[in-house]
């Protein structure tokens, strides 16, 4: 653990740029966010066998996360059409992103990439409106986070009015 | 960074003493196939412990995955108000399959809940009661569903009800 966690990418840092797939023909960039909080969710892989595992239960909060305007985007390596499906069926609200090609870019650039195993760590960033990270956490991979941390997180960032910070 | 609500008193729905040397939260929602598999083993543990035990739960429906755990939840509380909360909980784990609103009338109504009061859980008199199960859950780090807090601290291990069981007495 604290070796892996030496390699996220720490808060105060700016969220490193990326564009990726968000369905077959549309991609989103994360700069297209910036003037909202953003929280980035890294996760292993699509159709994760349980219920109420960890995406499906932030698309259950979708609400609590909307009253801090925050935008919340998954990661993984799984492709655009594999997104597409897990999508339809769990019936989720909020975009899945295709780290697909070249394979994890992304996740290595936020340091939660597992080379071993191939896929990204189970790992959580808040960007502030500026695009800061301001929180970020990396969760034993067998174990679900939660929403708690990102729910803090998201409360102690400052005002959106407040803009400008450093 | 979790802060798990306090056992209360007069909100929470509790089995066995509150001054009990373990006490075992569950957030649940009636139509999780996993809550459903831990119901029996949690009910087995219950036995086991007896007054050792303060057995508490609360409403963590996942209402986007489940299209009846709301409706289901709502319809627990609303039997908690005549004192029929735990009966309407084990009838709703037992009959998972069946959770309609016609359905959850019938059960209703096995428990002697009036006309008057399955309509106002039809209307959502509950709802907020419900809501406040699910926030303090978020809050307090819930994961999923079933989710234990074991004296405290979320539980992530094994749910049967012989590891419980050994790690209550161990």
């Amino acid at each position: 653990m604290p070796i892996q966690s030496a390699r996220l990418l720490a808060v105060g840092q700016p969220a490193p740029a990326f564009t990726l797939h968000a369905t077959p023909d549309q991609t989103l960039s994360l700069s297209e966010l910036r003037g909202r909080p953003v929280i980035l969710v890294f996760y292993p892989a699509d159709w994760s066998p349980v219920c109420g595992d960890q995406i499906g239960l932030y698309n259950e909060l979708l609400g609590e996360f909307e009253k801090f305007g925050a935008q919340m985007l998954g990661i993984s390596v799984d492709g655009t059409w594999c997104h597409a499906a897990f999508t339809h069926d769990r019936k989720l609200r909020f975009p899945l992103l295709a780290d697909f090609e070249p394979k994890g870019e992304v996740a290595r650039l936020y340091g939660v990439y597992q080379g071993n195993a191939g896929v990204s760590e189970r790992a959580l960033f808040v960007i502030d409106a500026e695009g800061v990270i301001r929180w970020s956490y990396l969760s034993p991979i067998g174990i679900n986070p939660g929403a708690d941390g990102i729910l803090d997180a998201l409360e102690k960032l400052p005002p959106k009015q407040a803009g400008g910070q450093t | 960074m979790s802060r798990l609500a306090p056992v209360s008193a007069t909100q929470d729905h509790i089995q066995g003493p509150l001054d009990a040397g373990i006490v075992l939260i569950e957030y649940g929602d009636f139509e999780c196939p996993y809550c459903g598999e831990a119901y029996p083993e949690l009910k087995a543990v219950k036995e086991a412990m007896g007054e050792a035990l303060c057995f508490v739960f609360r409403h963590f429906p996942l209402r986007q995955a489940h299209a009846h755990a709301e409706r289901a939840a709502e319809f627990a509380e609303a039997a908690a108000t005549v004192g029929r909360f735990w009966e309407m909980h084990d009838m709703l784990y037992e009959n998972q399959q069946a959770l309609t609103d016609r359905h959850l009338m019938s059960y209703a109504k096995r428990l002697d809940l009036d006309a008057k009061l399955i309509e106002s859980a039809l209307g959502g008199q509950f709802a907020a009661r419900v809501q406040h199960d699910f926030s303090s859950g978020v809050r307090s780090g819930v994961n999923g569903t079933p989710c234990l807090f074991l004296n405290g601290e979320r539980y992530d291990g094994p749910r049967d009800a012989n590891s419980l069981i050994e790690l209550m007495r161990g």
